[in-house]
């Protein structure tokens, strides 16, 4: 098949096998804390921004993991960095720390 | 005579390894630091999954131990061993010699108020599981007046890095279930939500359960852990969460909030521990010589743990570990002259 540079997906379906592993790698190295989420809820239910807003760590985590950065990055970019979720993590993540990271990380062209 | 052995901690775990070693021959003392043998199954009022009363149960347990020497209001102060034997010095003066020792003491209850951003001690109409059980027990409990609605927080003070627990305290997904169902008995207008991160069903007849909340009582399952709650100008809760599964910020106004407390290391472990020259694990549970083919067995020869001294367990396993324990002793002091 020849390689055109980008593909079409017929279904909604979620592809492990197109996942960015490099850059899943250079998330984890710069705040391993991105492994620790077990998607709770808490930083999305007391999120500053997320009642009015699509802001929603949680997602972002689950998103990146599943190869859609482009959807992740889209419910981050309202983030304020308040670091109110940071304060209710049960994982003691630091969250703000990795939103900081992801944006540099996933936003670089 | 006959060869003696100290129990610390006078809950069920206690009282199974004391009559059973008592049943094998030796001379058992119990040593417990509150008013009251039964420990935290004094508190319950029917067992899960299968409601069996705790009373009945606690009755049981405490039959064969009617004789058995039992020092209430009471605490080991020191414990010198010397070859095979430990002298323990008890709290109301009293010496003791024994060949072995049984590490009991179970676990405490997890302070709700420490997770102030559920309001425990703050809003009137949060309790605990711990509160509840009390209520179903009593019958009365002026924070509960007819509820129309009531929810459970899964995993208060358990799972949490911030309430300094890390671990699951295994017995309250379950209890959170039964407890749904029967206030649900008792008020069956109400509606009841459970929110949960992860529903640990683990035990035989809990998934039946399960299925009957939902089939039977109509608890419905929230995925999504509370982040806070706030009390309304007329004294209702509003609980804020996230509904995982649909990906969106959740509002509820409830009557009534249940804390599922979780189980936690006693403040005296490490005290204990350190009079008994044992190590605790990072959870401040106590260490066995090996967690799976001698989780009962002290790394000191003589001493020996039965019951959530070691982490968070089920009734039925608190019983069957003494039962275990009580054996490996019989094991460790068979072979000595
Ligand atoms: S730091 Fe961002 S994601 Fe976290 S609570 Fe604040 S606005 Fe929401
Ligand atoms: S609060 Fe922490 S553990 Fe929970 S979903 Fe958010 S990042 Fe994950
Ligand atoms: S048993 Fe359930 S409620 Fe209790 S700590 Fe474990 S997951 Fe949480």
């Amino acid at each position: 098949m020849i390689d055109f540079g980008y593909s079409l997906t017929s279904s909604s379906r979620i592809s492990l096998d197109n996942i960015n592993q490099k850059k899943l790698k250079k998330i984890t190295a710069v705040e391993p804390d991105f492994l620790k989420c077990m998607a709770c809820g808490s930083c999305a239910a007391s999120c500053s921004a997320g009642n009015f807003t699509k802001v929603n760590l949680r997602m972002v985590i689950l998103l990146l993991n599943r190869g859609m950065e482009k959807e992740a990055i889209a419910l981050i970019e309202g983030c304020m960095l308040c670091g109110k979720c940071t304060l209710v993590c049960p994982r003691g993540i630091n969250t703000r720390n990795l939103i900081i990271n992801i944006l540099k990380i996933y936003k670089e062209v | 005579m006959n060869k003696q052995v100290l129990v610390i901690g006078g809950g069920p775990a206690g009282l199974e390894a004391a009559g059973q070693l008592e049943n094998l021959g030796y001379k058992a003392y119990i040593v417990e630091k509150s008013d009251k043998l039964g420990g935290h199954l004094l508190k319950w009022d029917r067992l899960f999954p299968e409601s069996i009363s705790a009373a009945e149960t606690l009755q049981k347990l405490l039959e064969p131990v009617g004789h058995i020497t039992t020092f209430l209001d009471c605490t080991v102060v020191s414990v010198s061993k010397t070859g095979e034997h430990f002298s323990v010095q008890l709290s109301n003066d009293a010496t003791l010699n024994v060949s072995a020792i049984i590490v009991s003491a179970g676990f405490s209850l997890f302070p709700a108020e420490k997770k102030e951003e559920y309001g425990y001690n703050i809003y009137n109409r949060v309790i605990t599981s711990a509160d509840l059980e009390d209520f179903f027990k009593t019958g009365s409990d002026s924070r509960i007046q007819n509820p129309k609605s009531v929810g459970f927080v899964h995993c208060v003070g358990s799972r949490d890095e911030k309430a300094c627990n890390r671990q699951c305290s295994k017995v309250c997904c379950i209890t959170a279930v039964k407890q749904a169902c029967e206030i649900k008995e008792q008020y069956p207008d109400a509606d009841i939500y459970c929110f949960y991160m992860d529903l640990r069903m683990y035990g035989r007849g809990y998934e039946d359960l399960y299925l009957e909340a939902q089939s039977k009582y109509g608890i419905r399952f929230i995925r999504g852990r509370v982040s806070e709650v706030a009390e309304d100008e007329t004294g209702k809760l509003v609980i804020k969460a996230e509904d995982t599964l649909s990906s969106k910020p959740l509002k509820i106004t409830l009557d009534l909030l249940v804390l599922m407390v979780g189980m936690i290391k006693n403040a005296d472990n490490e005290n204990l521990s350190s009079l008994l020259n044992t190590r605790l694990g990072d959870d401040g549970f106590f260490q066995s010589a090996s967690p799976i083919l001698r989780s009962t067995e002290g790394e000191i020869a003589g001493i020996f743990f039965a019951g959530a001294s070691t982490g968070p367990k089920t009734l039925p396993e608190s019983i069957n570990e003494a039962k275990a324990s009580a054996l490996a002793i019989h094991g460790y002091l068979s072979k000595q002259k």
